[in-house]
């Protein structure tokens, strides 16, 4: 019963430090998902240069953690440009996971049946027009539920945040729990909250699949 | 129209196609045969610069076919409209949203306008009726119309068409021929590769028999199929015309099939 009338409690502060991180993560997978679509379109492009600058990107962020990332943009950067908290905390994140996107989305596009491609050039469309028309279309289709996972992973990472002090769930959750000594009930109140954030995102990605694969296929 | 001249194509080490020389005049009708690869399919290809040539050229109308010409492949591209094995028709549009996706984007034409030439070259293929069907809706002789009626939609010069029915129901095939044929008698210039003997016979104008990259001979059909000159196509059109005789191929060996890793070395084996 303490737990819940705790609940009630602390659900404004919580409730405020949610809207962050949903801001937070919801930048940074909209930059996430530009990097990834262009970086998807460097590697299956014909030309050895851009390859391996995809390649170089997608191997440096998954070669190294998402904290030395976010520090890098935050502590790192600030000395050359301050984008501030909010944003610093989103670059680093859309970075992050645009290296992930981009494999997906590059995946996704290979997929697509050759000759769709073929189809559409031979009715005269140039190779942007035959992507973005007849290409990507189908090709987003088929990664909605990696990139759903990719998008849960990204509001998870968005609570590393935390450690340039924004004022999101973990953030909160921490200075709770070290004010009060209570941290069983501060940090399961925390987990709770994404637990909601991640089931509500997971039904609306079924809900798109599914209304999308209504139409044909 | 078409003018073909000592065309190669290699694919890495492999000569596909070997100084292929071939006239297309205006309103013609030209059936390829020939066994698989024998280079069929890649000579259409090249046509339309899906495959690049290894060297030769290619002329369509007096133009030379030049990929490095600014846009000169999308260009050439609307001249030339090609229908496929696997219809390939993009299966997030409507039949009505496929027949004007291209002379929207391409040809830039107002909506409503594709829209009415759509709608007419449906009835020309006779599936007005499903205009509004996706592809997944259609038997594989229906999207086939509707992959003709997507290439006519840009108002090509000329019409590729590889192998359109060998991937149809044997019961399917007859109303893609149809269609075809009728296309042929409105002096549609066609290149044609393909099984049917007997449409080649009815509707080509000329007959190209290609083995190994080369083209053997070229004819009109009915000289071709009474009384080939040469002795490779009398085997080829010997062997289409009675499936059963496999001439001096060796006999095939019967294996049985008992359980499943036996199968699986039949899959893999060398064959």
């Amino acid at each position: 019963m303490h737990f819940l009338s705790d609940l009630i409690t602390y659900g404004p502060f919580f409730f405020k430090a949610m809207q962050i991180t949903v801001l937070l993560t919801a930048a940074s997978i909209t930059i996430g998902m530009a990097i990834g679509l262009f970086v998807a379109l460097l590697k299956i492009s014909k030309r050895k240069l851009l390859n391996r600058l995809a390649d170089l990107y997608i191997g440096l962020i998954r070669g190294t953690p998402l904290i030395v990332q976010l520090f890098f943009v935050y502590f790192g950067l600030a000395e050359i440009v301050d984008f501030g908290q909010f944003w610093s905390a989103s670059i680093a994140l859309a970075v992050h996971s645009g290296a992930y996107i981009a494999e997906i989305f590059r995946a996704g596009i290979q997929s697509i049946d050759r000759g769709q491609m073929e189809a559409a050039r031979s009715l005269g469309m140039s190779y942007p027009l035959a992507m973005r028309r007849i290409i990507l279309p189908q090709a987003f289709k088929r990664v909605i539920p990696p990139l759903g996972n990719q998008f849960i992973i990204g509001l998870k990472d968005s609570s590393l945040a935390a450690f340039i002090a924004m004022d999101e769930l973990f953030h909160l959750a921490q200075r709770f729990a070290a004010s009060t000594f209570r941290s069983m009930e501060f940090y399961a109140m925390g987990g709770l909250y994404y637990l909601f954030l991640v089931t509500i995102f997971t039904l609306a990605v079924n809900a798109l699949e599914r209304r999308l694969k209504a139409d044909e296929i | 129209m078409i003018k073909i001249k000592n065309l190669n194509k290699h694919f890495g080490s492999l000569h596909v196609l070997r100084d292929i020389d071939l006239n297309v005049g205006k309103s013609d009708v030209v059936v390829i045969i020939g066994a698989s690869g024998s280079g069929k399919s890649t000579l259409l290809r090249c046509i339309n610069l899906l495959e690049e040539p290894s060297s030769g050229e290619i002329w369509i109308e007096g133009n030379i076919v030049d990929r490095r010409k600014k846009n000169g492949l999308n260009i050439l591209r609307r001249d030339v409209g090609m229908v496929f094995q696997h219809f390939n028709l993009f299966p997030h549009f409507t039949v009505l949203g496929n027949i004007t996706e291209a002379p929207v984007q391409v040809r830039q034409m107002d909506k409503q306008q594709a829209y009415e030439s759509a709608m007419a070259l449906l009835e020309k293929v006779g599936l007005t009726d499903k205009a509004h069907a996706y592809p997944s809706q259609l038997s594989g002789g229906q999207k086939q119309r509707v992959a003709i009626a997507r290439a006519l939609a840009m108002k090509p010069k000329v019409l590729l068409f590889d192998e359109p029915t060998s991937a149809l129901d044997p019961e399917l095939v007859g109303e893609v021929l149809a269609v075809m044929k009728q296309l042929a008698a409105e002096g549609m210039t066609m290149i044609v590769v393909s099984h049917e003997m007997a449409f080649a016979r009815e509707v080509g104008d000329w007959l190209v028999y290609m083995d190994e990259g080369k083209i053997v001979e070229v004819g009109r059909p009915e000289q071709i199929f009474e009384e080939p000159r040469h002795e490779r196509t009398k085997t080829f059109l010997s062997r289409v015309r009675e499936p059963n005789n496999f001439g001096k191929r060796e006999p095939q060996v019967f294996t049985p099939r008992t359980g499943k890793g036996e199968n699986r070395e039949l899959a893999t084996g060398a064959v």
